[in-house]
């Protein structure tokens, strides 16, 4: 590997320091539940931030609009609702935890920038149906940004390092990005469009070495409506195919990811590609595992994997965990919140776990 | 293996680095007036096949040279050797003997 | 525009040498013209007895400078790097003929070895103050110079790859510009990210140039014509490399350039592909991996390389840019505008203030000589109006 210059670039995006008006995402709430609670604890434990998140959130209707069920009219209702919600409590910050939120937040706040008639029906529809007014947010951060901004304040609070405990070395990370964090508007994006810093300097600043190979700008294939419908499903998942088979050369440890989509895209890809081709991309056929930025801060905060909720991934992670250097214990991984365990999940045909 | 109800996309993308080089010089020494092409496409305007189907000299020997050869033996059997194109090449490419040459060289190398 | 002159201040901060003050030029001048008539000479016959400046010291500025002194005009020429000509003495050798760079700087260089000329290297001229029938330079070793007219030749500079991220210059080893390979040409070294002969180069069109993304719309002129010299370049000095060049149109203009093309493809196997490469990454074993379509087939592609070249543009220099705004001579993209780009390229809006070279726009070595010639003659006709 003879790419000595890692050029990531700084570019010092405005993110808020504290109150934090909190929206949960549809997908990472049900693949990855713990990730969500996980921040908030940081935030509000770790930092000694003031966080809201409030019970009568619902979704921003992203994943609705890109796939062309949900006009924009209606979504950008929704979003007006939700900064309703964000005002009311008195907030002024807004983090939405999803990738595809924060586009699409960014992207109606720039629309009523530009087209003020456009916020204006946005008002009026707001009011007519539901009474509610909003204000516009000061400062739209996503969590991975206010993570990287604290990184280092983490840092402190963890017991453990992005190190390799049985070679001494740094763990190779492969790190994604969303495509809505940074390609829509450049500048909000922390390190702008083609070398985001955002999970990069997560990554070095613990102690980790961050892998650049040829397909790192790719999109993972998401793409909503490609996904959505089955018979469009292998075209998005040929994206994510040409992203291991790009990575593989460079024997990554684990790969983190800010966006919901893209995490359980390259994570139960795996298993697809695995269960249809008989193909890994690791050395011993387990899979690489992927990890949510936040598994990712939690696990070396020292939460328990299993309150993480590793379990839930299709890749499992114990080997990583071992890696680590971090206890766990095998039998408790299936063990519910009321202390019942749970039956062991069907194991698949080819992948390892 | 494993059947989800969809197959996995081939990727369309040509990758040069599976290309066999010695194809394109063994061709190239055949017909040295092919190195002088610059694609400009005055061959496929006046070609007689181009004008009822879908033979395009030009498209085929880039194609060609990034030795992308599915489906051309099929394609080449359409040309008539009228010779229109040779006439009109401004860089003077014996486009007749370069034809004949792929020909060749496809039923070669089955 | 011009700053306002407080004549005592100035004068009182900063004269050094013996330059007039600005009612004796015209003064002189009248002088001169009725000494000759008196004489009856010819106008060459009589040496003027003040200086004319010229800011920059590269293709136009010397050539404007020895035909000055040729016609018994004493110049004094400034430049503010400590070598003159860098940016013909960077390169190696210069189409279409090949002819060596380096000797053409020594024949321009030598030239300048007159009575008539001085030059001052290292010298900046960081303000002109307009004056009725003269001008007043201040350079940054705080000396003025009062002169009755001005050229400026401050030319250009490369642009700088690092703006264009995607390509990867200053990231990976193995990606370089065009100046970066006419050394490595003329050090007959051409070497990949591990120091050994590559097995492909690849070239990039139009970096810098052409482009919306860094605020660059126009076309930089010769970097077509110098990536089909430097290809076959290559091909003589590593015939066993192969080179391809991806470009989104061939603009080969010039005399004899066409004929190079030509003479890449058939002599020399250099491949030509139209379209733009999108972006360079590193692979795994150090190598560049760049992604293209080819816009004839209308198929992306792509291909790993040792060596990826960019040719980038000419922008206007740092001087071009500063000294342009500060004269009311600002043009598009930072280039000083002449009053008309027909009859009139050598003049400015401003009476006694000529520009020559690639100060204007890009233009290539002979073309910036030339200029620097007109410029001169259209300096000496002022002179002796």
């Amino acid at each position: 590997m003879t790419t000595k210059k890692h050029y990531w670039n700084e570019y010092q995006k405005e993110i808020a320091d504290d109150k934090y008006f909190y929206e949960r995402s549809c997908i990472r709430q049900t693949f990855f539940p713990g990730s969500e609670t996980a921040f908030l604890r940081m935030i509000k434990e770790e930092l000694g931030k003031d966080i809201l998140d409030v019970e009568n959130q619902h979704t921003c209707t992203g994943i609705g609009f890109y796939t062309d069920i949900v006009p924009l009219e209606t979504t950008m209702t929704i979003v007006a609702r939700l900064l309703s919600l964000m005002t009311e409590a008195g907030y002024e910050n807004y983090v939405p935890s999803c990738v595809t939120s924060f586009g699409v937040f960014s992207e109606i706040v720039d629309l009523w920038e530009h087209q003020p008639s456009m916020l204006a029906k946005a008002r009026k529809i707001l009011y007519d149906t539901t009474g509610r007014t909003f204000e516009l947010p000061k400062n739209i951060a996503h969590p991975s940004d206010i993570i990287y901004k604290f990184r280092e304040e983490l840092k402190e609070k963890m017991r453990y390092r992005l190190v390799n405990r049985f070679t001494g070395k740094p763990l190779r990370v492969v790190e994604h990005i969303g495509c809505h964090y940074a390609k829509i508007f450049p500048n909000k994006g922390v390190g702008k469009a083609e070398f985001p810093h955002v999970l990069a300097g997560m990554i070095e600043s613990w102690g980790g070495e961050v892998v650049d190979y040829p397909e790192r700008r790719h999109c993972c294939g998401f793409g909503f409506r490609q996904y959505v419908v089955r018979a469009n499903r292998g075209y998005s998942v040929a994206n994510t195919k040409k992203k291991f088979e790009s990575m593989q050369p460079y024997e990554p440890d684990f790969v983190v990811a800010n966006c919901p989509g893209c995490t359980m895209f390259m994570d139960k890809w795996q298993y697809t590609i695995a269960e249809m081709e008989h193909k890994t991309y690791d050395k011993n056929g387990f899979g690489i595992p992927v990890l949510t930025y936040e598994e990712m801060a939690g696990l070396l905060l020292g939460y328990d994997p299993w309150e993480l909720g590793l379990q839930l991934h299709q890749v499992q992670s114990e080997r990583l965990l071992d890696k680590l250097g971090i206890p766990y214990n095998p039998n408790e991984k299936y063990k519910s919140v009321s202390g019942k365990i749970l039956p062991n999940p069907e194991k698949p045909q080819y992948l390892r776990v | 293996m494993a059947d989800f109800g969809f197959n996995i996309s081939k990727p369309q993308s040509i990758d040069t680095n599976d290309m066999d080089v010695n194809r394109l010089q063994a061709l190239e020494e055949k017909v040295p007036s092919f190195r002088s092409c610059i694609s400009c496409g005055t061959c496929t305007a006046t070609c007689s096949a181009r004008q009822f189907g879908s033979f395009n000299i030009r498209r085929i020997h880039n194609l060609y040279r990034w030795d992308q050869r599915k489906g051309l033996e099929k394609e080449m059997q359409k040309c008539m050797l009228c010779g229109k194109c040779t006439l009109v090449c401004p860089r003077g490419v014996n486009l007749r003997s370069l034809i004949i040459h792929i020909r060749k060289a496809l039923a070669d190398k089955k | 525009m011009f700053k306002p002159l407080e004549m005592k201040e100035k004068e009182k901060a900063s004269r050094s040498d013996e330059s007039p003050k600005p009612r004796e030029i015209k003064r002189r001048l009248k002088a001169v013209k009725k000494i000759r008539r008196k004489k009856r000479l010819e106008p060459e016959e009589v040496e003027l007895p003040l200086q004319v400046a010229i800011i920059g010291g590269g293709a136009a500025g010397m050539e404007a400078a020895s035909v000055l002194a040729a016609h018994r005009c004493p110049v004094s020429l400034f430049e503010a790097r400590s070598e003159l000509a860098v940016n013909v003495k960077n390169k190696y050798k210069i189409f279409p003929d090949f002819s060596d760079a380096g000797q053409l700087v020594q024949t321009m260089v030598k030239a300048l070895d007159h009575p008539l000329i001085t030059v001052h290297k290292d010298t900046e001229i960081v303000e002109i103050i307009q004056e009725p029938d003269a001008y007043i330079l201040l350079d940054n070793k705080g000396v003025s110079h009062t002169v009755p007219a001005v050229l400026l030749a401050s030319g250009y500079e490369p642009f700088d790859a690092k703006r264009k991220e995607e390509l990867g210059f200053g990231i990976y080893d193995g990606v370089i510009n065009s100046l970066q390979l006419e050394t490595m040409l003329k050090e007959h070294k051409v070497v990949n990210s591990l120091g050994e002969e590559p097995k492909r180069v690849v070239f990039l069109q139009c970096v810098g140039s052409r482009d919306e993304k860094v605020g660059n719309h126009y076309c930089s002129k010769i970097c077509c014509v110098t990536a089909v010299k430097q290809a076959i370049e290559v091909k003589r000095q590593q015939p066993d490399t192969e080179v391809y060049v991806f470009y989104m149109d061939l603009r080969l203009w010039g005399q004899g350039y066409e004929e190079l093309y030509r003479q890449s493809q058939e002599e020399y196997n250099v491949h030509f592909v139209r379209g733009r490469i999108s972006e360079a990454a590193s692979t795994f074993d150090g190598r560049i991996q760049v992604k293209a379509e080819d816009t004839l087939l209308g198929q992306p592609l792509k291909m790993t390389t040792d060596l990826l070249v960019l040719m980038i543009g000419m922008e206007a220099s740092p001087g071009t840019r500063k000294l342009g705004k500060a004269c009311g001579l600002e043009g598009p993209y930072g280039f000083v505008r002449s009053k008309s780009v027909h009859l009139e390229d050598n003049l400015s809006e401003q009476e006694g203030f000529f520009l020559a070279g690639s100060c204007k726009r890009p233009m290539h070595i002979a073309e910036a000589v030339n200029d620097g010639r007109s410029a001169a003659l259209e300096i000496i006709k002022f002179l002796r109006r």
